[in-house]
């Protein structure tokens, strides 16, 4: 355990006006924030998702950086090319990131990603995840929690399986950085995105997103909701060296789940047993994390 | 095995006897690629063998992406052919159909990387014989295709490739047949690396990354922008049969040796045609010439370039015949063989258009065999039209 600490945000805007995110959107924020910790001499490399469209129309972009858009599955075997390329040319300095969904990431690009990772490609890979296929109009993926409504797992029958482990998945990979972050820590996020930057390696961050219409919030809520996620341990902050040593950053003050379920239209099914199961739930994985932040 | 050639060595060409595989590798390191991304099936897996110990010995700057799948093998050259760097892979069968969605990837985003396809059978049942069906189903990809007869056109082809390739800024895939070129050795005239090097200059990318000039790659494109790329795509592939015939007579001012898109063979003004492509050319030649020899009016005509389909070459080698056989060793099922349902479409608003008969053969790498041949050729002589849209050759019934 380690007390958050405070940190300067860098002043360059490297996304610019008009984009296209909706209203309330956490992965605006994220991107916002993730740009200005990568620095200018960044190639982003990012698979179709909410980003396919959002920093506009060819032949205008928001982005003030390189980006590479690349096929869904290929995420991490497109910034494998990159950095290879660049490596030819001797530019081992310039980094090479992913930005992909949680669809991109956990689903269909899970094995670029794995291949990437057992490589150890010198790549940094940023999971933006709003737990389903927001951009195609709020499908379940594997990341979409356990009894959540999406427009395929109808409340009448709700997702009946729980959110892939995916931290677990790339620490048992023994890549050499593995994070959490969400927007309402911003200088844990920017800390942790400037940390990363300089490990060589593959550098995973496991980036939560409130996703206003997918979640059927407020989109003035979106900072609350990414708060409550980490008060509540849904989204425990915590950091993964080697695969083996975890940092876990502190947060005391801790909520029951209820007051994050109660402010998304995505759980207004649940019942109070549904509840009391996902906070035993939260509760049996934070003990997991916990011994494994023990061994 | 043959003995690995020193490639780094001065001088002339060196006569090596090496298969198929062998004489990819040594194209590709020829051609000084920066970066090659692969994943092994059968056939193919000798051109990763050698590739790996090529490279392994530390004589090639060339980086070795030992992907996870044949879909990141192609993402993995997507991302390095955008930094702007050259690129090769090779794959065979399951492995190109798997790759599929990232081939229109690499033709859409203008990358001239090269790739090889060992011609192999698509199961089930399952096959790892020639059988050139994985190559023709991605005949829409936007990939340019040139098919090998020989172990020497394969090495010289590989380094054509890539000056076709960063000319037209298009993707191009070397066809050869599994086994019988890919695992059969033959004596190849291997250049040095000198004369390769005048030949071939290094790449130069016009948009590669560069984070001093941000750009944003593959991005999304509205309907008013989408199909003046692909009408540009459809441009740079017209340009293809001068930019090919250029390379090609270069290459031949260089090294005395040229291929063309289109060969012709045996007699001159001959009656029947025949179309072939791949090794199935070799055996052609014999029968040919022995049926020539017999008094009757035939010749060959061998198809190297398949994309984009040479219509122009092949009306000018085809004038005065009466009738052609096309030989396919696909099958397009609902169809028949695509080399002669595309010889047909191509011929329908020309003045000449003799019947074209469509032959499917050798499908799962059976023998495609002189008698089998001469079979086809005796078939159009004695019928003035085909009697069926696909005539089977060797078919157990």
């Amino acid at each position: 355990m380690e007390r958050m600490r405070k940190i300067e945000i860098p002043i360059a805007e490297n996304l610019g006006h008009g984009h296209l995110a909706c209203a309330g959107c956490g992965a605006a924020v994220a991107m916002r924030l993730t740009l200005k910790a990568l620095g200018e001499k960044t190639v982003m490399v990012f698979p179709a998702s909410c980003w396919s469209i959002v920093p506009g129309f060819w032949p205008y972009s928001s982005y003030k950086i390189t980006a590479v858009h690349a096929g869904f599955v290929t995420a991490a075997a497109t910034a494998s090319g990159v950095r290879a390329a660049l490596d030819v040319r001797g530019e081992n300095d310039t980094l090479v990131a992913v930005w992909a969904g949680d669809g991109g990431t956990f689903d269909i690009g899970i094995q670029a990603l794995s291949g990437a990772a057992e490589r150890n490609e010198d790549i940094l890979y940023i999971c933006n995840d709003n737990e389903g296929y927001m951009n195609t109009g709020t499908q379940r993926s594997s990341a979409t929690p356990l009894m959540a409504w999406t427009t395929t797992t109808p409340v009448t029958q709700p997702k009946e399986n729980p959110k892939k482990d995916i931290m677990a998945i790339m620490a048992d990979h023994h890549i050499p950085y593995a994070a959490t972050a969400t927007i309402a820590y911003p200088e844990d996020l920017i800390r942790k995105l400037e940390k990363a930057k300089v490990i060589r390696g593959t550098r995973f961050i496991h980036l939560f997103s409130p996703c206003p219409p997918g979640w059927k919030m407020a989109s003035e809520q979106t900072i609350k909701i990414s708060r409550l996620a980490v008060r509540s341990r849904i989204f425990p902050l915590y950091e993964i060296e080697n695969g083996r040593v975890y940092t876990i950053q502190e947060e005391s003050r801790v909520v029951p789940v209820k007051g994050y379920l109660k402010l998304q239209g995505r759980f207004s099914h649940l019942s109070e047993k549904d509840i009391e199961i996902t906070q035993k739930n939260v509760d049996d994985a934070w003990e997991r994390l916990l011994r494994r932040a023990r061994c | 095995m043959p003995q690995r050639s020193d490639l780094s060595q001065r001088g002339g060409e060196m006569k090596r006897v090496i298969t198929g595989n062998q004489a990819v590798a040594y194209g590709v390191i020829l051609s000084r690629v920066d970066v090659v991304s692969a994943y092994p099936i059968t056939p193919q897996t000798t051109i990763v063998e050698e590739l790996s110990e090529l490279i392994a010995s530390g004589r090639l700057k060339t980086k070795f992406l030992k992907v996870e799948s044949e879909h990141s093998a192609m993402a993995a050259l997507i991302g390095a052919s955008t930094g702007g760097v050259r690129c090769f892979t090779a794959t065979s069968s399951h492995g190109l159909a798997y790759m599929h969605e990232m081939l229109h990837w690499a033709s859409g985003a203008r990358l001239p990387i090269v790739m090889v396809n060992v011609n192999r059978a698509i199961g089930p049942p399952w096959n790892i014989w020639s059988d050139q069906s994985d190559s023709v189903s991605q005949r829409d990809t936007g990939w340019i295709q040139l098919y090998c007869e020989n172990n020497q056109e394969v090495l010289d082809t590989i380094i054509q490739a890539y000056l076709i390739a960063e000319t037209v800024k298009l993707p191009v895939m070397v066809v050869l047949d599994a086994f019988v070129l890919s695992h059969t050795a033959e004596p190849v005239e291997v250049p040095s690396i000198e004369e390769v090097d005048a030949f071939l200059p290094p790449f130069c990318a016009d948009y590669a990354i560069d984070t001093q000039e941000p750009r944003a790659y593959s991005v999304i494109t509205t309907p008013d922008y989408f199909m003046e790329f692909r009408y540009k795509i459809q441009k740079a592939m017209e340009e293809v049969p001068e930019v090919a015939k250029k390379v090609d007579d270069e290459f031949k001012a260089r090294f005395g040796r040229g291929y063309g898109s289109i060969e012709r063979y045996g007699k001159d003004e001959a009656e029947v045609l025949l179309m072939t492509s791949g090794t199935v050319t070799s055996t052609s030649r014999i029968v040919i010439k022995k049926l020539m020899e017999k008094g009757l009016s035939v010749a060959g005509v061998k198809m190297k370039r398949f994309r984009p389909f040479p219509s122009d070459e092949i009306y000018e080698v085809i004038q005065g015949a009466k009738k052609i056989a096309v030989i396919d060793r696909n099958l397009s099922a609902g169809v028949g063989g695509i080399f002669s349902q595309e010889l047909r479409a191509s011929l329908y608003l020309r003045e000449q258009r003799p019947p074209v008969f469509g032959f499917v053969s050798g499908l799962g790498g059976r023998d495609i065999t002189p008698e089998l041949i001469e079979e086809a050729i005796q078939y159009t002589i004695e019928n003035d039209r085909p009697k069926d849209e696909i005539v089977w050759l060797g078919l157990k019934r």
